[in-house]
Formats: structure tokens, C-alpha cells, sequence
């Protein structure tokens, strides 16, 4: 590992040309022979039941191939932490906007005109939209068969009560005593929806045997297995899935949407059937981030030592489970941050309500308890008199401290992130501000973990000496498959032009739970370097017997080469790969399968209730300031700058690593200034990119550096960790935290819009 | 009914209904998939193509409407095969992530450098604030744009 030469090295991003020239294809751009099109009719009721369709005119219109509802569906159910979604509404609608019925035929134009000729008799049942009116006694109850839903973790559940945690160390209760200071707050934060450029899609075909092939906008062909075979009983080999380029996910697309819809389709007409959601279904009809209402109580000494720590979550889940346990989860097992609290006790429920689901949305729910977390810290820190790096680097966490609830952290470049901004913020004079404007720095710091669950790897030296990766982990536009194909070039010592990664299909590719959690550099990175090791273990017994030498004799040279080592005469693989196949032992294929083992609860120092996982993963830690302007007059915000310096370990692609960063501050601001989702009463009021604000090249600062600090993970390929995340966490925080700096205000409800800084000034007086 | 236009260069003869828009009848009916769908409303920019060298929406433009028109698609910026200028920047400098706003994005920046081959800065944020992209957060976009005129005054 002492020379590397494509690890760490920021080559272009492998799918960049066919991206440039238009040729990429993604699910919108796909057809097959034959291939209806499908369109869905949408819920008018936030919650009713289905007394009966009457699909007559719709099947009447010409071009019409078949209509579905929910008497075509079993009464099956999909879900990742809970089994309560079925394939499309059946017995009752949820939420306004719920697929109710679907339409194939001969085109889109015809299969949307036919979609609005089906009736359906509803019969209205009162709704909830208020996740604290969803658990009052009395409440409308979306699910009645929830105890008898299959959970895949020991959930807390009951009524509308979706799930609740708690992770508890030390003594809390007895800890205020011995605090100095402590300060506590109420936040809340709004729904965030995803934007992924491409909206939602799906084209499934089936042959004469009715096995179906799947393609959609996916971030894991498994999962999309699974949910679909869950939803529509069907044996997991009668279904095979596929994946087209996705045009970003953000963990929109991690979950279901309409493939198990565009699949029940196809079995029913026995055609292709392919739909591609609009904008606005895509806004109604896919997921959206958590809002969150969180009460936080913080304890410190009054030389700034953090003593102890209450949160307090109420999270609203929608009206189905999705990811909504686990976000709660996470997002209680951060909402420490990456600090040193002997006593701390986090507590949280999510409920359903009647909208769409809540689920994964980039952060998994640490962005909103590092807001509240980050701007306490500031707010002790100013009740002290203490210097906001000091406060800081007082209690962070340091090399060999372990994660609340008792984890391990084996890799930690907290502190060197801290000091690296800093010393940027140090050097870099604030921009005097023009009349009637302030400016003001923040500055929030953040953890996050990178790993969860299963992944794999095949590698397949092919007879020429060249090697086809394939992983299953599906590229969403990061840039995984160009990391992971860096990763194997560096373990076989070969130019990147000869590996080509495979696409992801649950044929032939083995099991990826998907590119989520930040984890497919860090988990299915170490995959890969365990089948290369395997290879590479091949190709030396291989090279032993050609040259007459012992395997621990053999090394691999670059440029796919292997020889004896110190000898002059090398092989080229093409040599050992030939003989591999057509003489001795056969083709040479190194596998490796694994499932993030390491666990999350050590129960001799934290006890944890309800918790939806066991082992999560590995920790990388940012530390960020941003530099932004107010306009007194608007009350409106503007990042001028930001400076991020990060611990990913090993960057495999700095460059990649950095517009992590950029991309992750952008979306962050966009949470945390302009972005919302805005129900009136049932009905989502701004389902449109006109009405739907997110930043542009306009509003994105124009100044955006990373710094990366590499505390190498042991375990992770090359030392690697994930950053797909990390760069959205802190940012909110970071952002609120630069208000208060610029205007004394202390906000603490998100979006920070123009109206609520001048209703802060307002009650504020200045 | 049947309308005349020239697409990348080449005079084509095709069928459009008069509520067709553009984009429907370059991805629909011609199979040039690089502009995207991203909104079908105007705002994100995806569809982004040149028509008589001016940047438009595809998907507000009636297909009825381009009739003796020139239209450039992404597919018809390449050089013999080979990105352009514009292309090649962006890959140079990491500007693509997921791709889906790339096609929009490069003709937006090819329709400033036509119009202003040496922008500033800020000239580049005004000429590409018309398309989202939600991956990169613009940065490295703006440097393509830049690398590009750059490449231009050598």
C-alpha cells in the first residue's frame, strides 16, 4: 500500500463522455418493440375507503390494453422496516395523490385520458395531517392491521405510533445538578423534497414463461427485487431487475415508487409496459425528508465541559413506514454529535399521517439534530464567553473515544478538521459588507457513518488479461462505479482502462443492498479488494507453476504484469488468464460477500429500546463555516462562502470527494433557506419546480473549498470511508449559526426565510 | 400534419401534432433522448435547445411552431464523434454528475460563449441560472464554462 497509483488519483468519471454527448440513457429514454404506456389515477382523499371501481369507460376509450386497481393486487405488503405498503391503494387511500388505479395503452396521451374516465366510490374517513394529533387518544387510525404486520426489527409501535426509540448512557436526570449552565430549545424543521433531476420511472417486460425484466430509476436493483416481490407475492427468480443510468437519487429512488405498479401492468397485459412519472406526480407520489419537532436540552460546566444531553424527537412518518424507523434511529444516535457527553438520553416516535411517505433523504435525519445540536453549542458558548473553536475542541470527541451508545471508533480526524477551518477562516478576511447588509460566519461540526448490511463483489480476469468488475451497486451519478474500478485497478496493479464494471442486474450481480448510507466506497470498496485479493491469489499459483518459483515468491507488477520477484522477466495476465482457461484449474473469478458486523449498542455503557438496526458502520467527520450576508431590508440570505475540511479517509477521487461537498452545501442551503413543502390542508399546495425554490448557479456560493484530512479506516479499502453525505449535515447549522453571528438572532425553525428574519427583527426590536 | 425543420444540420420532413411540443417530437419521434424531461413546465432548463442559435425550453415549444427552423441538440454538438470544446471541459473538469441537466447545461453554456465568448464570472451564473442541477452545486460548472472560453482565447 506505500505506492499507489489510481487510488487518490481524480481521473474523470468513467460515464463523463457518453453524459457530454446525450448518448446516456436513462429510464425515460428506453423502449422496447410493443411497449405500452402507462398513467395512474390519483387519490382526491387524504383518507377513505374503496367501496368499489367501475373501470367500464376507461376500458371502453380505444388504445386501452388494461386497467388495474387494487382487486388485481394481493394483499401482500412491501416495506423496509414494516410490511404496510401494498402494490397500489387496496381498501383504502392513505394520503391525497395515492396511486388508486392504472391505465396501459397504446400511448401516454391515451393511457392519461383513460386514467381520469375510471370511478371510484369512496367512502370518506376522517384524516390526521399532525403527527402530535396522529398519537392523541381518539385519532383516526390509518393502519388497524399494524400488530399483525410483519417488522423486520422489534418495533414500538401501535395506533398510529410507526416506531419509538430510545438510547439512553449514564444518568441523565441526576446530571443537571452538576451543570453550570443548561440550556434547552425547541426546533423545527420542514419538509425537504429530493428534486433529483430525473423524476421517477419505470419499464417493465415479461416473457412467454412470465418472468419479467425491470428497468427503473433505482438506487438498488435488490431492493427493488425485494419490495416488488413482497408486494406482488411473486418468487424473487421470477423477477429480474436492471438499471439504466439514474439521474441522481438522494434516497428518493432507494426505496419503491411505481415498479411494483408498472410490473403488476405488465403481467396483466403481457406486454412491456413502461411509465414515467410527471414532476408533479413525482412531488406527490415518491417521498420527502421528515419534518421533525425537536426539544433539546444541553448541560455544560462554566469552563465549557459538556456534562449532559436530552433530545427529544417527534418525527412525522406519513402514511407509510418506508425508512422512517431507521431515520428516527440514526438521527437519535446522532443527536450527540461528534462529542464527549457522559450522560446523555435521546428519545424520539414517529407517526403515521395521512401524506405521502416521509423516508431516506440525503443526512437521514442528522441534518436536523445537528441544527439544533450545532446552534445550542453556539449559544452555550456565547452565555460563557467562550470562543465557539474553543467550546469545540473542548469536547469533541478525540482518537479512541467511543460513539454514544458505545461503538468503536476506529478512524478520527475530528480534530484535524476543526483546526484546518479554523486556520482557513483565519486567513481569509471577511468582505466588508455593503450598506444595509450584514455579513457573518458560522461555523457547525458533524459525524457521519458510512456501512449498513450486506455487499459484494466479482472479479473476472477475462482470457486477454483485461477484468470485468461487477458489484451490483448502482451508480446514481457520484461516481461509484468509477471509485470502485479505482479500487480494483490499484489491487491488480492494473490501468484503469482495462476494468470495466459491470451493470447492476440481480442475475449476475451479487447482492448490494444499495448506494445509501454513504457506504458503497466504504463497504462494497472492501468487497472488491477481498475479490481482487482472491484473484491475485489465482494468478500467483498460476504464475508459480509457469516460472517454476513458491506463490510467496510472485508479485504483480503494473500494467498487468506478474513476475518473480526482483527477476527481470515478467508475465502479461493474458498469459496466466490463457492457461486458466484452457489448460489448468479454470477461468480465474475472486468473489468476496460481506455484512457490516461491528454493533452499534455496547449494552455495558448504553441501553437502547426500538432500535431498527444492530451494526451500522464506520464514522468520517466534518468540520464547516460558511460566510454569509442579510439584507436588513428583505431579511434575505445569501452564503457568500464556504470552508469545508473532512475526514473521508482514504479519498480514492478527491475530486469526487470535494463536489460531494459542493453538491451537499447546495442542497443544505437550499433546506435550509428556500426549500419547502407546503401541505393546504390535505392537499400538497406546491407540487412545482415554479413554486418548489431551489438554488441555482445564482444563490450557490461562488466560493466552496474542501480541505480532506485522511484518518485512514482500517478496514475500508485503502483506508477509505463514505462522504456522500457528510457534506449536507453540518450545513444548516452552519448557515444558522452565521445569522446569529451577522444579526444577534437566534432562529429556530427552518426554512430561515426572509419573512421569518424580519418577524425575528421585529420581536427582537433592532 | 407534416412540418419542415432542420435538425443538427440535416432538413428533416415529420409528423407533429399541433399540440406537440418540441421535446416530444425530438425524443418521441426522432429518438434524440439527450434533453431531458426534468419538469415539462419551463423551469429546469433540461430540455434546453438552440433554436436559430437562441437557447429555448423544448418543452414549451410547440413542435408547429419550429417549422423552418434550425434546432441544435446536444447529439449535434459533437466534432466527428468527439465532444466539443464546451464537452470536453466538463469532463475535464468533473461538471458531470448524474448527466441528467448536462445536455441542457452544455448548450446553455454554448449559446453565452456564441453571445459573449469571454464571460466573467458572474456572466456565466446568469447565462446557466436557467438550469438546476441538484448534484454538483454549480462550482464546477462554472469552471467548465470558464476552461472552455479559455480554451477559445489560446
Amino acid at each position: 500500500m506505500s505506492r499507489l497509483s489510481q487510488v487518490g488519483v481524480s481521473i474523470p468519471k468513467l460515464d463523463a463522455r457518453e453524459k457530454v454527448l446525450g448518448e446516456a440513457r436513462y429510464i425515460a429514454d428506453m423502449a422496447i418493440p410493443g411497449m405500452l404506456h402507462a398513467a395512474m389515477l390519483q387519490s382526491p382523499y387524504p383518507h377513505a375507503r374503496i367501496k368499489s371501481y367501475d373501470t367500464t369507460k376507461a376500458r371502453a376509450l380505444p388504445g386501452v390494453r388494461c386497467v388495474l386497481t387494487g382487486d388485481d393486487v394481493p394483499d401482500s405488503r412491501m416495506g423496509a422496516f414494516i410490511k404496510d405498503e401494498n402494490a397500489i391503494a387496496k381498501g383504502k387511500v392513505l394520503y391525497v395523490g395515492e396511486p388508486v388505479a392504472a391505465v396501459a395503452a397504446i400511448d401516454e396521451a391515451t393511457a392519461r385520458a383513460a386514467a381520469q374516465l375510471i370511478d371510484v366510490e369512496y367512502e370518506e374517513l376522517p384524516a390526521v395531517l399532525d403527527p402530535a394529533e396522529a398519537l392523541a387518544p381518539g385519532a383516526p387510525i390509518l393502519h388497524e392491521d399494524l400488530d399483525k404486520y410483519f417488522k423486520v426489527f422489534a418495533a414500538i409501535c401501535g395506533g398510529n405510533l410507526m416506531s419509538e426509540t430510545t438510547i439512553a448512557e449514564g444518568d441523565v436526570d441526576s446530571a443537571w445538578d452538576s451543570c453550570d449552565l443548561v440550556v434547552e430549545d425547541e426546533y423545527t424543521t420542514q419538509p425537504q423534497y429530493h428534486l433529483s433531476m430525473e423524476p421517477c420511472g419505470a419499464l417493465a417486460d415479461i416473457d412467454a414463461n412470465g418472468r419479467i425484466t425491470l428497468w427503473s430509476a433505482n438506487q438498488s436493483v435488490f431492493r427493488v427485487q425485494a419490495n416488488v416481490c413482497e408486494a406482488l407475492s411473486l418468487p424473487m427468480s421470477r423477477l429480474r431487475c436492471l438499471t439504466p443510468k439514474v439521474g441522481a437519487g438522494f434516497g428518493n429512488k432507494m426505496e419503491p415508487h411505481i415498479q411494483p405498479i408498472v410490473v403488476a401492468l405488465a403481467m396483466k397485459a403481457r406486454k412491456p409496459v413502461k411509465m414515467v412519472l410527471s414532476r408533479e406526480e413525482d412531488f406527490e407520489t415518491v417521498r420527502a425528508r421528515h419534518p421533525f419537532r425537536i426539544r433539546i436540552k444541553t448541560g455544560a460546566k462554566r469552563d465549557g465541559t459538556f456534562v449532559a444531553r436530552a433530545v427529544e424527537l417527534l418525527l412525522e412518518g406519513g402514511a407509510f413506514a418506508d425508512d422512517s424507523p431507521g431515520v428516527l434511529g440514526y438521527s437519535l444516535l446522532m443527536a450527540c454529535g461528534p462529542y464527549r457527553f457522559a450522560h446523555a438520553r435521546c428519545h424520539g416516535r414517529v407517526a403515521y399521517t395521512n401524506k405521502m411517505r416521509f423516508g431516506a433523504f440525503r443526512g437521514f435525519g442528522n441534518p436536523q439534530v445537528t441544527l439544533a445540536g450545532e446552534t445550542q453549542i453556539d449559544e452555550i458558548a456565547s452565555r460563557l464567553r467562550l470562543d465557539r473553536f474553543e467550546i469545540r475542541l473542548k469536547n469533541a470527541m478525540r482518537q479512541g473515544d467511543r460513539w454514544f451508545g458505545g461503538q468503536k471508533v476506529e478512524s478520527n480526524g475530528l480534530i484535524e478538521c476543526i483546526e484546518a477551518v479554523r486556520k482557513q477562516l483565519a486567513e481569509v478576511r471577511p468582505r466588508a459588507p455593503e450598506p444595509g447588509k450584514r455579513h457573518g460566519r458560522g461555523v457547525a461540526l458533524c459525524a457521519h457513518i458510512s456501512g449498513l448490511l450486506a455487499t459484494g463483489a466479482i472479479v473476472r480476469l477475462l482470457e486477454d488479461g483485461t477484468v470485468v468488475l461487477n458489484t451490483g451497486a448502482v451508480d446514481i451519478g457520484q461516481g461509484s462505479d468509477t471509485v470502485l474500478a479505482q479500487i480494483c485497478a490499484e489491487s491488480l496493479k492494473l490501468p484503469i482502462e482495462k476494468v470495466a464494471v459491470a451493470s447492476p442486474d440481480t442475475d449476475g450481480s451479487p447482492y448490494n443492498w444499495g448506494t445509501t448510507a454513504s457506504r458503497v466506497t466504504y463497504t462494497t470498496g472492501r468487497a472488491v479488494v477481498g475479490a481482487c485479493a482472491e484473484v491475485e491469489r489465482q494468478i500467483k499459483e498460476h504464475a508459480a507453476a509457469i516460472l517454476n518459483a513458491g506463490t510467496a515468491d510472485i508479485e504483480l507488477r503494473d500494467g498487468g504484469m506478474v513476475a518473480v520477484r526482483g527477476a527481470n522477466v515478467s508475465l502479461p495476465l493474458s498469459a496466466i488468464s490463457a492457461r486458466a482457461h484452457w489448460a489448468k484449474g479454470g477461468p480465474i473469478v475472486g468473489a468476496k460477500t460481506l455484512v457490516y458486523e461491528d454493533p452499534t449498542i455496547d449494552p455495558k455503557r448504553a441501553a437502547a429500546s426500538g432500535l431498527p438496526f444492530g451494526a451500522i458502520g464506520v464514522f468520517s467527520f466534518c468540520a464547516l463555516a460558511t460566510e454569509i450576508e442579510v439584507d436588513e431590508t428583505t431579511g434575505k440570505i445569501q452564503p457568500l462562502a464556504a470552508w469545508y475540511a473532512v475526514d473521508v479517509g482514504r479519498a480514492v477521487n478527491p475530486r469526487l470527494v470535494e463536489v460531494q461537498m459542493e453538491g451537499g452545501f447546495v442542497q443544505g442551503m437550499g433546506f435550509a433557506l428556500s426549500e419547502e413543502l407546503v401541505w393546504d390542508g390535505p392537499r400538497l399546495a406546491n407540487p412545482s419546480l415554479m413554486d418548489y425554490k431551489a438554488p441555482t448557479a445564482l444563490e450557490a456560493p461562488h466560493a466552496i473549498s474542501t480541505t480532506i484530512i485522511e484518518a485512514l479506516e482500517p478496514d475500508g479499502p485503502f483506508g477509505a470511508k463514505g462522504a456522500g453525505e457528510l457534506g449536507i449535515v453540518a450545513v444548516p447549522a452552519a448557515i444558522a449559526n452565521a445569522v446569529t453571528d451577522a444579526t444577534g438572532l437566534r432562529l429556530h425553525d427552518l426554512p430561515l426565510t426572509p419573512e421569518r428574519v424580519l418577524e425575528a427583527k421585529l420581536a427582537a426590536g433592532t | 400534419m407534416i412540418i419542415g425543420l432542420t435538425i443538427n444540420g440535416e432538413s428533416r420532413r415529420l409528423e407533429a401534432a399541433p399540440t406537440d411540443t418540441l421535446l416530444t417530437v425530438l425524443r418521441d419521434g426522432l429518438g434524440l433522448t439527450g434533453a431531458k424531461r426534468g419538469c415539462n413546465q419551463g423551469v429546469c432548463g433540461a430540455c434546453t435547445v438552440l433554436v436559430d442559435g437562441q437557447p429555448m425550453r423544448a418543452c414549451l415549444s410547440l413542435a408547429v411552431n419550429c417549422t423552418g427552423r434550425s434546432i441544435v441538440t446536444v447529439e449535434g454538438l459533437a466534432e466527428d464523434g468527439e465532444p466539443n470544446r464546451i464537452q470536453q471541459a466538463f469532463i475535464d473538469t468533473g461538471a458531470v454528475q448524474c448527466g441528467f441537466c448536462t445536455p441542457g447545461m452544455v448548450l446553455s453554456a454554448y449559446a453565452l460563449l456564441q453571445e459573449n465568448p469571454h464571460p466573467s464570472e458572474a456572466d456565466i451564473r446568469v447565462g446557466l441560472s436557467g438550469n438546476l442541477c441538484r448534484c454538483t452545486g454549480y462550482r464546477r460548472i462554472v469552471e467548465a464554462v470558464q476552461a472552455a472560453a479559455e480554451g477559445d482565447r489560446r
